[in-house]
């Protein structure tokens, strides 16, 4: 009985779950829809779910309206470029916090969190200034360098509890066996961050590549990456459904394709200090 | 060779002084256990001996070589972690043999020495597994053999046994002490537990408050304690103190019996009298809680089934040959 009541209740949480995913997933899979119909199917009531007349054509006439590839490109530079600077500069912060802290390594890591708690809009204007004056608007360098402070907290604390993992014992084991510095992190130290380094890489890559409220204040169209590139879509002049749709599947194609291969990595990278 | 002498070796973290001030002589071939409860630095000394640790004041001698400058594996020391410190990554054979990788030795020796260990250790089976893949004792097994391999001059252990179920540390213990003596080389063994101490110990040195209270074989600490602390800590279960007027008759400010040196006898025989509280009856031994009024709780053992409850009026006699005495600064009164 015990047993039975158990293999129902796992088939009830199965059930969820899928369910669950399913109404996560739903609107992506309605905006893949809706990209294949016409504009009046798109929005036409009841809406029809597959039977439709499939059309390409709103993938036409957006590469035609607009140059997807050079949103895309600014979207890989401004995404990849505010990474990896980010990267190069909390490796150090996030690894000597890690492994010499001080009496202040919680506060500086908690006020850098806090940084995040502000709504950006808050600093909108004077950023909005500041790079006017500096002639950064509308430049990549300017976005790379915004959405870099931007995740910069972020990226600290997920490599800090990365970090903070590895066993000072191991390190110490690694000592006694002999290891120079130089070898210590050659085989033991990289080896062991790497998973850690990879799902910080790849979830700050989603986050810039996502990021839509500086990428579409800061910039109109030579900088402009994908998320400026969807916004076009909604205009004044109308919103056309079907348009926007295709727009929207092709600036997330690429990140959806990388976290399908990646979603081990991402998975552990979203629960960052939850799980020993 | 593996001859550990400590002058004067000191630590301090900022103003706090861990250690202060610890000499002792470890003999080549012996092993030596650090005991003490925690926060006495026995930890810390080891970690000064492993050079993880430097010393603030002292020198610490290996072979007669003063070490204290000399970084933790060119000692020729080897450590066993509480963690075990396996490294993750890295199979039973990758890790047992990464100090000999590093200290450049060709490929096929390192394979014989990593086998032959692997061997010792029943390991063999397990060297191509990653330690997750490895029972608890295992990857203790594989900390060991990490430390044998190097053949080095002394193993330094820090509570490795502290992981694993009461069982299987009764097992370990026994290999351990086995191991050591088959190889013959000095270890130095860090614990808590004092009965871990008494039964794998040649010597004991009892650590409290970053002072060596005593040093010396397991039977010598307990039947000739040099002071309250360590009549407290080594014996189990522990030492009863009385003050006051026995202790006086005695000439001294507080006497201490162990519980198994107490004669139980049912009320109305000599001894200090008192009513037992708990009665704890194990088949091999009863121990017995007794609340003897001015005197406090005292503990007695008995060898064997004592058919006494709860409630029970008894007697102690104490054997007059075997009661301690401790002046009023609690050092131990001799003669």
């Amino acid at each position: 009985m015990a047993r039975m009541a158990t293999t129902r209740r796992v088939m009830i949480s199965t059930a969820a779950a899928w369910l669950f995913g399913f109404l996560i997933f739903f609107p992506i899979l309605w905006m893949g829809l809706a990209s294949f119909k016409t504009e009046l199917e798109a929005f036409a009531i009841p809406p029809s779910f597959l039977f439709f007349h499939w059309t390409t054509e709103n993938y036409a006439t957006v590469q035609e309206r607009s140059d997807y590839l050079h949103h895309a490109m600014n979207s890989i530079i401004i995404a990849g470029g505010s990474t990896l600077i980010a990267l190069l500069i909390a490796i150090p912060a996030a690894w000597s916090m890690a492994f010499s802290p001080t009496k202040r390594t919680k506060d500086i890591l908690l006020w850098m969190l806090s940084t995040k708690m502000m709504p950006p809009v808050g600093v909108l204007v004077p950023i909005y200034l500041i790079y006017k004056s500096l002639g950064l608007l509308d430049s990549r360098i300017g976005l790379v360098f915004i959405l870099c402070l931007g995740n910069l907290p972020i990226v600290i604390w997920m490599l800090f509890t990365y970090f903070k993992e590895i066993p000072r014992d191991i390190l110490e084991a690694a000592r006694m066996d002999g290891a120079t510095i130089g070898r210590e992190l050659v085989y033991v130290l990289t080896p062991m961050a790497i998973p850690g380094l990879a799902s910080t890489l790849l979830l700050n890559l989603i986050l810039a590549w996502n990021e839509a409220f500086w990428t579409l204040n800061l910039s109109t169209s030579s900088a402009a990456p994908l998320t400026t590139f969807i916004a076009s879509y909604s205009s004044p002049e109308g919103l056309f459904w079907a348009k926007l749709s295709a727009a929207s599947t092709l600036a997330i194609a690429p990140i959806l394709v990388l976290g399908w291969f990646s979603q081990k990595q991402l998975v552990r990278g979203l629960t960052f200090g939850a799980v020993k | 060779m593996g001859q550990i002498t400590l002058q004067g070796v000191q630590k301090s973290f900022g103003p706090v002084h861990i250690i202060k001030g610890a000499d002792l002589e470890i003999a080549d071939g012996s092993f030596v256990v650090f005991v003490g409860p925690s926060g006495c630095g026995k930890t810390t000394l080891l970690r000064l001996i492993a050079g993880l640790e430097d010393v603030s004041g002292g020198k610490i001698l290996i072979d007669g070589k003063n070490v204290v400058d000399t970084p933790p594996a060119k000692r020729g020391l080897s450590m066993v972690f509480q963690s075990y410190a396996l490294y993750p990554h890295m199979s039973v054979r990758g890790n047992i043999g990464f100090g000999l990788k590093m200290a450049g030795l060709p490929k096929d020796e390192i394979n014989r020495k990593v086998e032959a260990a692997a061997a010792t250790l029943n390991l063999t089976p397990y060297l191509d597994r990653k330690p997750r893949e490895l029972s608890g004792g295992q990857r203790q097994r594989v900390a060991i053999g990490r430390a044998i391999v190097r053949e080095p001059k002394a193993f330094l252990f820090d509570e490795p046994l502290s992981n694993l179920d009461a069982a299987l540390r009764v097992q370990m213990r026994i290999e351990v002490t086995r191991l050591q003596k088959q190889l013959g080389t000095t270890a130095i063994y860090v614990t808590h537990d004092q009965v871990e101490a008494m039964t794998m110990a040649d010597k004991i040195v009892v650590l409290n408050g970053g002072k060596i209270e005593q040093y010396g074989s397991p039977l010598e600490l307990y039947e000739r304690p040099a002071n309250l602390f360590v009549a407290g800590f080594i014996g189990s279960p522990r030492m009863n103190f009385v003050t006051g007027e026995p202790a006086l008759q005695k000439g001294a400010a507080t006497i201490g019996v162990r519980p198994e040196h107490l004669k139980i006898e049912r009320d109305g025989g000599g001894g200090w009298q008192g009513t037992i509280a708990v009665a704890e009856h194990l088949g091999s031994d009863t121990f017995l809680y007794v609340d003897a009024g001015a005197l406090g709780m005292l503990t007695a053992r008995y060898i064997g089934e004592l058919s006494l409850h709860a409630g029970d009026r008894v007697s102690l006699m104490p054997d007059p040959a075997r009661i301690h005495r401790f002046d009023e600064s609690g050092n131990a009164l001799r003669g």
